[in-house]
């Protein structure tokens, strides 16, 4: 589904601010993979989402999508194929316009924005079965803005407008980090749920290490722009956080003694 | 004193009051068009200022040229879209600040307006001849197709922004980086947007050249503020008369309300006896005014000042 082949990318070139913030990164998903990605803080998580869904071009390597080689495309083409959160629950969602506006920009991501009138008759009813599925009342004030939500109930609401059209590839970058820890996991829960229902191929970046391993069929750890450990499978769910704390500091080393906190 | 008081006659204020309604729904067109970027694409676009020019220039030496008025109109929108498109090429493709962009257009267009009108600094017509649908000459029927110009373009911009496009267009305005990752060029949207607005602006100096016979350079100068001015007092007065109940019909109209009031306010000063030199002050304080006013009023709630007072009324009771 998801071919990335050594891509690379320097920020700030040939200043002092200079920084490899992916250093050859290859990473194949087969369709229906749920891959969740730890890291330490600069490890090159976020950039690597980033450069899937073309926030600015690599340097070097290809990214190619379901057959599709998107390497040249811009953000707003490739996002026909991707749905994405955000770790800001304010980035996903148009504030000043309605929940059922939100929803009806997102059901046309990736066509093309005609003189067509913005909301159908028909829309209006899908919406309200969708949202009602969510399970916190939002079905009742589609007409209210968004601006007036809680970060959970706009973060649950972007995760509703990035799988609305199906798809090929859900981001899902951190995007409970900004939540208290009930509305964490009550966004988790709504993630995976739609991830299982529609099949979804999904990413996850992740600082809590238990949701690292309760969600998803594959791992990836992070550090300095390169992937050190990718598990799977029935491997993947042996796997406990010692097991993870050791292997992090085993293949990065001395350096990764400063992010053990952070990852704990 | 009393001499001063002796030389007003409320007659007189009534006389101008028409004619401050007529100009002020023109200028309210033009504030239409200034909300769209300033409130829906938040963009400060100053290329407002020559295209207001551009709309009266070509308005009036197509008119001198006799070409039926509705040419002169259409061709003053067209030159309007033109450089709205300029602006936003400017900024999105070449990376300018919008406020400089839109100063650089405004600037250039100083320029094309004056080899509009010939190189002359005005240039004008018999504003009681043939032909015209907007005339100081008939100011009754001036106001008629004024309001008649403003509603339709109401009924146009409520129509375009509950479009597929339309939303799109408010969503970059609301929100970048979540309008990338729907798929909407954000670019695109913000020189459509820029482009409609000063196509509006451009038709609204189109009329007021109509209305009063003749184009001036400077005719468009502070056109930003006093579009500003007509947005703001819109929104205060709709909100004190609809409330919760205004809606996208309701701001529209009310922007055009706004425009009116401004002129009423205009003729009142000017109906005082207060030199007309003064107004372009006159004008800014109120814009600057109303900005502040929302601001003030939120820090009001929550200020170091007030905490420190609260704190120490506080710490004295549990002494």
């Amino acid at each position: 589904m998801l071919k990335i082949n050594s891509i690379e990318k320097t920020f700030n070139p040939g200043t002092i601010n200079e920084k490899k913030a992916l250093d050859g990164v290859s990473l194949h998903l087969k369709p229906g993979d749920f891959v969740t990605i730890i890291g330490g803080n600069g490890a090159g998580k976020s950039t690597l989402m980033n450069a899937i869904t073309g926030v600015w071009p690599v340097d070097n390597g290809s990214i190619t999508l379901d057959g599709i080689n998107v390497t040249g495309l811009p953000e707003y083409k490739r996002a026909k194929y991707i749905g994405r959160v955000f770790q800001d629950p304010m980035m996903g969602t148009a504030p000043d316009m309605q929940i059922i506006e939100n929803l009806a920009l997102a059901y046309r991501r990736g066509k093309t924005r005609t003189l067509k009138w913005g909301i159908t008759k028909r829309e209006k009813v899908l919406f309200h079965e969708q949202l009602k599925i969510l399970g916190l009342g939002l079905e009742d004030r589609m007409t209210s803005k968004v601006g007036l939500l809680s970060g959970g109930q706009r973060q649950a609401l972007t995760l509703l407008m990035a799988s609305l059209q199906k798809p090929k590839l859900l981001l899902l970058d951190e995007h409970t980090a900004a939540l208290d820890p009930t509305t964490a996991a009550k966004v988790l829960e709504i993630s995976e749920e739609i991830i299982d229902k529609d099949n979804l191929t999904a990413m996850m970046i992740t600082h809590n290490m238990h949701d690292a391993i309760a969600h998803g069929n594959r791992l990836i750890m992070m550090n300095n722009g390169q992937i050190i450990y990718d598990v799977e499978g029935e491997e993947k769910k042996k796997l406990t956080k010692e097991d993870l704390m050791k292997k992090f500091a085993e293949i990065a080393g001395s350096e990764a003694e400063s992010d053990k906190m952070l990852l704990s | 004193m009393i001499s001063y008081f002796e030389s007003l006659h409320i007659g007189n204020l009534i006389d101008s009051l028409p004619g401050a309604v007529a100009q002020g729904i023109i200028w309210g067109i033009m504030a239409l068009g200034v909300y769209i970027t300033f409130r829906l694409l938040d963009v400060a676009d100053l290329s407002v200022d020559g295209t207001f020019t551009t709309g009266g220039a070509v308005t009036v030496m197509m008119r001198l040229a006799h070409y039926p008025i509705w040419a002169c109109l259409i061709v003053a929108v067209l030159a309007g879209l033109i450089a709205g498109t300029v602006t936003g090429v400017l900024h999105t493709k070449l990376g300018i600040p919008a406020i400089l962009a839109g100063i650089l257009t405004q600037l250039a267009l100083y320029s094309i307006n004056l080899k509009i009108m010939d190189m002359s600094a005005n240039q004008s017509f018999a504003f009681n001849e043939d032909g015209l649908w907007i005339s100081l000459g008939n100011v009754p029927m001036a106001i008629l197709v004024s309001a008649i110009f403003a509603l339709a373009i109401i009924v146009l911009l409520y129509w375009y922004f509950g479009t597929e496009q339309g939303s799109a267009l408010r969503a970059t305005g609301s929100n970048h980086s979540m309008s990338s990752a729907q798929g909407i060029n954000i670019n695109t949207m913000k020189i459509i947007g820029l482009a409609i607005s000063n196509g509006i602006v451009a038709l609204s100096g189109g009329l007021m050249t109509q209305y009063q016979g003749f184009a001036d350079i400077n005719m468009g100068r502070g056109a930003i503020v006093t579009g500003l001015a007509a947005v703001i007092i819109g929104e205060v007065i709709g909100m004190a008369i609809l409330g919760k109940r205004m809606n996208f019909w309701g701001k529209l109209f009310f922007i055009v309300i706004g425009g009116i009031l401004y002129y009423v306010v205009v003729a009142v000063v000017l109906w005082l006896k207060l030199d007309s030199n003064y107004l372009k002050l006159f004008t800014a304080v109120i814009v600057a005014l109303f900005l502040a006013v929302p601001y003030l009023k939120k820090k009001s709630k929550s200020s170091f000042k007030r905490a420190k007072k609260k704190g120490a009324k506080l710490d004295a009771e549990n002494k």
